[in-house]
């Protein structure tokens, strides 16, 4: 296999003393589709938090796309300007229509020219479904639109790696969907994608790996046919019962 | 989508609430025999105080102290000679007024109103002098501004704009004018008075105190521990002191600090403290927006990956400020009133020549006359300011979302 794009080496986090990462280690291939599960609290957020700098960590190394995370700020930026991010509460910002919320990145940060940053961000909400509500604000759109104009936005930096905390933790059932759609059409689309997520559709149809979190820590991973159907961790064993039951 | 229409038969209209003027006050007046009571007992207070101040409003009262000294109120000792220089200003005003009006407000309002009729009703009163047309100048001004903006609205928001930020110095050097022998020969601030002092030192405060106080609470929020420690050090000592001894330390302890030689004109250094004073607080005011915002708009523009400055610009102040607009607009009143402290460190603004005016034995007894006029100027301008502050506020979108 070639280079690996994200590579992380015994990442410790402590919040305070708590513990919160304590030696995590993996490698992710450029274009592979990871699903990280694992029960509430177990470090799931803070760990691809990590990956772009929204939390610092305090022991072992990350290393995206060739560079390494330190207290270089020029090499944050550098991180942050290939790895998109789409969070549980969407997080869009409400003075700005949904236009400006996906240019504003290109037009600031990749310095492009309005007019190619609007046209690319118009290639992206059809490409999401909802090239109609341009010019809307959040605040008019429903749940599943903003989710997806987020997803937009993150994409119109035009990252390597996307990583996604629970998506569709925060959406109505019927909201849903048409997120995990877009997701699976962008993990075909052959983007490096980790996303925290308890769909375990999704997992089973597109991941090429499973990541079981607890206690700070990775307990197994593997392919999704072996972590449904034989699970070595009787930890992982637990979880999957309790979440697939209902 | 096509039940609706069908299923708007059956909705019940709102119950309608015609009144006869009667029926209201049997209604809202004499529901009760308690309310009777009390309509009747507030009925007599009305009268009794209602009835000898219109009596003494009419009959005794010596109003003649008002457009008799109304230059002095108006713009205290500056040459009457150049007094057109300030009517320039007005003129000034009117159009950049009209060609906001123009670009902004669609609408038709009540207030267009009241703005036109403002320059009218001056002209009413002025009409056997020569003043009137100096407002007939304004209103022709401002309808001409309005009218070049329906005109060419794309053009002229810019111009409009441009014209709003320029106004302000634009001013100052008008009313300062440059060297004896210019156009604009200069005018010492100490010739400045009136409520032309007051507006200009709250405008100086309002405008100057803005950029400052934003600055201070964006560094006592920094992550530098020395600019935290000095934005937190000059808001708390500042806020901790009234404003008019910072105006006497202005007035008397400046003296001791600068060199021999130099000197700050009186004028500056009360402005200069009604800016600190303002700054201060209204870097508490702004520093409530910002802890109003989310932890999650510092994160999404992180993950974008815009630098600290392009966050700050684009995401954090725009939503903090729009938040914190009525508390600042309440901010710039207190501002607007308390500027009559100057009054007591000896500068002539509107309280100032009010307090000349009233010393004179030509006019002695006739504090409430004056005063009444004082404040009547004062709720004029608080008002227009708060008026101002709601559209603003609807224009905005504040509380949706
Ligand atoms: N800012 C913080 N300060 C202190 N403790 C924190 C902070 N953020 C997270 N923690 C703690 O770190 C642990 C891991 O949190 P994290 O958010 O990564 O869990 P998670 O696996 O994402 O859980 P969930 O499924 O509930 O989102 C939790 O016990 C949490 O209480
Ligand atoms: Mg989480």
């Amino acid at each position: 296999m070639s280079e690996p794009i994200i590579v992380c080496q015994d990442v410790h986090k402590w919040y305070g003393h708590f513990h919160a990462l304590r030696g995590v280690s993996m490698e992710v291939q450029k274009g592979e589709v990871i699903v990280i599960f694992g029960p509430s609290g177990s470090g799931k957020s803070t760990f691809i938090r990590t990956i772009n700098r929204l939390e610092e960590h305090q022991q072992g190394t990350i290393v995206v796309d060739g560079i390494e995370l330190s207290h270089d700020v020029r090499n944050i930026a550098a991180i942050r300007r290939e790895v998109g991010m789409v969070f549980q509460q969407f997080n869009l910002f409400p003075h700005l229509t949904v236009m400006q919320n996906i240019t504003l990145g290109p037009i600031q940060v990749r310095k492009w020219d309005k007019k190619k940053a609007e046209q690319i961000a118009m290639e992206l909400l059809t490409r999401v479904g909802i090239p109609e509500q341009a010019q809307k604000y959040p605040g008019q759109l429903s749940g599943g639109q903003q989710q997806r104009v987020a997803i937009a936005r993150a994409l119109a930096m035009q990252p390597k790696i996307m990583l996604f905390d629970e998506p569709t933790s925060a959406l109505d059932p019927e909201m849903i969907k048409e997120v995990l759609d877009v997701m699976t059409e962008l993990a075909k689309s052959g983007m490096t994608i980790l996303a925290v997520t308890h769909e375990m559709g999704f997992a089973r149809a597109v991941a090429d790996r499973m990541v079981f979190f607890d206690a700070g820590n990775i307990i197994e991973s593997g392919p999704p046919q072996q972590i449904f159907s034989n699970p070595q961790e009787e930890r992982t064993k637990l979880f999957l019962s309790q979440i697939l039951s209902h | 989508m096509t039940t609706s229409a069908s299923s708007r038969s059956d909705v019940l209209p709102p119950p309608s609430e015609r009144y006869t003027l009667l029926g209201w006050f049997r209604k809202n007046l004499f529901g009760s025999w308690l309310d009777a009571l009390l309509t009747l007992i507030a009925l007599a207070f009305a009268v009794a105080i209602l009835v000898p101040t219109v009596r003494w409003a009419t009959t005794s009262a010596r109003w003649e102290v008002i457009p008799n000294n109304v230059e002095l109120f108006m713009f205290g000792s500056y040459p009457r000679d150049q007094v057109w220089r300030l009517w320039l200003c007005l003129w000034l005003l009117a159009l950049v007024t009209g060609m906001l009006w123009g670009v902004y407000v669609r609408r038709r309002s009540f207030m267009s109103l009241f703005l036109i009729a403002l320059p009218v009703l001056g002209m009413l009163f002025t009409f056997a002098s020569g003043v009137w047309v100096h407002y007939a100048a304004m209103i022709v001004a401002g309808l001409a501004g309005w009218a070049l903006a329906r005109w060419r609205p794309r053009l002229m928001s810019s111009v409009a704009l441009v014209g709003t930020l320029l106004f302000f110095p634009l001013v100052i050097l008008i009313i300062r004018g440059f060297s004896e022998e210019s156009f604009l020969p200069g005018v010492a601030t100490n010739l400045w008075g009136g409520l032309m002092l007051s507006l200009l030192i709250s405008v100086v405060g309002i405008v100057f105190s803005f950029p400052f106080g934003v600055l201070l609470a964006l560094g006592r929020q920094s992550n530098l521990p020395a600019v935290r420690t000095l934005s937190i050090l000059y808001i708390e000592i500042i806020r901790g002191v009234p404003l008019i001894t910072l105006l006497f330390m202005g007035q008397v302890m400046l003296n001791f600090f600068l060199p021999s030689g130099i000197v700050v004109d009186r004028v500056i250094r009360a402005m200069v403290a009604v800016v600190m004073f303002a700054a201060a607080y209204l870097a508490e005011n702004v520093r409530g927006g910002l802890q109003a915002i989310p932890k999650g708009q510092y994160e999404a523009a992180d993950a974008v990956g815009l630098s600290g400055f392009h966050k700050m610009t684009f995401i954090i102040l725009p939503q903090a400020l729009r938040a914190v607009i009525p508390v600042l607009v309440g901010q710039f009143i207190g501002l607007f009133k308390d500027t009559t402290l100057v009054a007591l460190v000896g500068l002539l603004d509107l309280l100032g020549i009010a307090r000349g005016v009233l010393a004179n034995p030509a006019w002695i007894g006739t504090q409430l006359e004056v005063y009444l006029f004082l404040a009547f100027i004062y709720w004029i301008f608080s008002y227009a300011m708060s008026y101002a502050s709601r559209r603003l506020e609807v224009a905005l979108g504040v509380g949706e979302r």
